[in-house]
């Protein structure tokens, strides 16, 4: 049987098969699940630093977030949103934007995916969908660990919002899930720039660390004060509004700003990555 | 002859990186059904070439096709019809050799999932590495990694089969395996186009040679026909060297030159036993005469100058 034979038509769920495969390889890979363990962990440090506080001052409540979660576990979800947004999560996508191309390039796979043929604006595609899942996962992750720590530690039950209202265990738990939402979207928008980056060196921890310095650099730019101009254009201004899903009634000017401004970089960023991917020699 | 397009064709092609003209002016003509072997030494511009035709790297001038059809353009029609090695194997190393040919058949929207496990199992099989099938791909001998990749050029039937030095890395009885398995194929009608720097290897295995020499093609055509670039040549042993070449230039044989107890040359045409009585009849002390057709080593060696000096 001669190849000519053979259909070359695109078959149907071709995509879905290589993105499968990426998912697969993303999370089969021992580091990228030491990876989670160290999100979930850092999640179990805060609850049981936060358990010994409250042991030491009983009674001794304030009213930020980390106060309230001695009151209910289930605000360990989105305190360990809080401590995770600025450093970990970043770094986490970093990764695995570092290895999305340049570590392909790196090992050699690049081109033999090429000869394939799977399609330079394919292979992007999926690999931007990849990072997308990854930040999610990060994200989830990250609340169902506080969920699960919290409970453990501190019980369930109503939520007392920072307003000061009651909601129900639903709710709250609802909330957290849209919260974990609302921050990959903003962690898969820096995932475009690491593609980007990843586009451009065949050095997967070049682009990792470029991408996790980029992150690091907004933060610093968002943080002070004689910037303030810059602000409503910095990526991570608004990443930290999920705390407004704890108001009552919920706040939602900030996140629905901070969405348009993750999708412009996203849309920016992986359309880059497209101009410069779309026409590199492969030198692997 | 059929009128069918060239497996690979192209025409001016050139790549320069930085300042280095790498790939110059390349008129590659690779006959459907050809077993071709494409020769050069070491930076000579092979894999930049191969990396050219499989749209890897793109062409500062010229145009090349694959199967009849414009490369880059048409890569994702042609390529699914062209298995490919190119300048070594490369996997991921923590995945299995099975786990690795399903990826990259997950890459090519054409292929049938359906039978992808059962092509993987017979790709492996027909690079002996069915044993070898779970093993991650960083516990594989440099000869395995080499095997996995050829195995992953023969994930589907192919109708054109571009390798890069495959035999690179393989002990003598891979070698012969990899040969003998190259060889089936082509017999099967699949063009295979194969890049080495071991003419021996190359001139058991194609019926078609190209010469690279510098990013420049020197020479191309079917091994006979380039055989025929062996020009005979004769050596002559005398002490009397200027009576001897006095009679020689007379026949017209001008390129003798002087060797350690004669002269040698080309022959230029002219018959050995016209030679042999010229000089007896002019009073030459004939000690000895022999005609001597150099090796194709030889011949290649000339055609890609400096020998196997890397150049640039
Ligand atoms: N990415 C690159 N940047 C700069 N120069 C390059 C690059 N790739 C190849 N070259 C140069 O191009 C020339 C040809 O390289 P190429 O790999 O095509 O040679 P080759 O014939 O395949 O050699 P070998 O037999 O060693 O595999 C070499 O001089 C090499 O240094
Ligand atoms: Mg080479």
């Amino acid at each position: 049987m001669s190849a000519a034979e053979v259909s070359v038509r695109r078959r149907r769920g071709s995509f879905g098969r290589l993105f499968a495969s990426e998912v697969h390889l993303v999370f089969g890979r021992r580091r990228n699940q030491v990876g989670l363990l160290v999100l979930f962990g850092l999640v179990t440090m805060l609850g049981v630093a936060l358990k010994v506080s409250a042991m030491r001052h009983p009674g001794d409540r304030g009213g930020d977030l980390f106060s309230l979660v001695a009151g209910n576990g289930v605000f360990l979800g989105f305190a360990g949103l809080t401590i995770e947004i600025a450093l970990f999560l970043p770094l986490a996508v970093s990764v695995l934007a570092g290895d999305a191309v340049a570590g392909e390039a790196n090992l050699g796979t690049l081109r033999y995916l090429l000869v394939a043929p799977v399609g330079r604006g394919r292979l992007l595609v999926v690999k931007a969908c990849a990072l997308g899942v990854g930040a999610l996962t990060g994200a989830v992750l990250v609340a169902l660990a506080g969920v699960l720590v919290g409970v453990l530690l501190f019980g369930a039950g109503p939520l007392i919002t920072l307003s000061g209202s009651q909601i129900g265990l639903g709710d709250g738990l609802l909330r957290l899930l849209l919260a974990a939402l609302y921050v990959a979207v903003g962690l898969a928008a820096l995932g475009m720039i690491g593609l980007f980056i990843s586009t451009l060196t065949e050095q997967p921890i070049a682009a990792t660390v470029a991408t996790a310095m980029v992150s690091t650099l907004l933060w610093i730019l968002d943080a002070v004060p004689q910037l303030d101009w810059l602000h409503p254009w910095l990526l991570v201004d608004r990443w930290s509004a999920f705390i407004d899903l704890l108001r009552d009634p919920v706040f939602t000017d900030r996140m629905v700003t901070g969405l348009w401004v993750d999708i412009a970089y996203g849309a920016v960023f992986l359309f880059a990555a497209w101009l410069r991917f779309r026409v590199k020699d492969i030198t692997s | 002859m059929s009128s069918a397009p060239p497996a690979i064709a192209s025409d001016g092609l050139g790549k320069r990186f930085g300042r280095q003209q790498v790939v110059a002016d390349l008129a590659l003509d690779v006959p459907k059904g050809a077993c071709y072997g494409f020769i050069g030494p070491n930076g000579s511009g092979k894999t930049t070439t191969i990396r050219m035709l499989l749209g890897l790297v793109r062409p500062d001038g010229g145009s090349c096709s694959l199967l009849g059809e414009p490369m880059p353009s048409a890569a994702a029609s042609v390529l699914p019809r062209v298995g490919a090695l190119v300048e070594g194997p490369a996997f991921h190393p923590y995945l299995s050799g099975t786990a690795n040919l399903l990826r990259v058949d997950a890459a090519d929207p054409t292929s049938d999932p359906a039978t992808a496990r059962s092509r993987v199992g017979s790709a492996l099989e027909r690079v002996g590495l069915s044993a070898a099938a779970g093993k991650r791909y960083r516990a594989y001998s440099l000869g395995m990694r080499q095997r996995l990749g050829i195995a992953a050029a023969l994930l589907q039937p192919r109708d054109l089969l571009v390798l890069d030095e495959p035999t690179n890395g393989l002990d003598p009885q891979g070698t012969r395996e990899v040969r003998h398995l190259v060889a089936g194929l082509a017999a099967e009608g699949t063009t295979v186009f194969v890049s080495s720097h071991l003419l021996a290897e190359v001139e058991q295995l194609c019926d078609h040679i190209g010469v690279m020499r510098e990013g420049r093609l020197v020479a191309q055509g079917p091994l006979a026909e380039l055989e025929g670039l062996r020009a005979q040549r004769f050596r002559l042993q005398t002490a009397d060297v200027a009576a001897a070449r006095g009679v020689l230039s007379g026949l017209g044989v001008q390129d003798a030159s002087e060797a350690t107890d004669g002269l040698a040359g080309s022959l230029s045409g002219v018959e050995p036993e016209r030679i042999v009585r010229a000089l007896v009849e002019a009073g030459v002390a004939v000690r000895g005469f022999a005609v001597v057709r150099p090796t194709l080593e030889e011949a290649f060696v000339e055609l890609t100058g400096e020998g196997f000096d890397v150049s640039g």
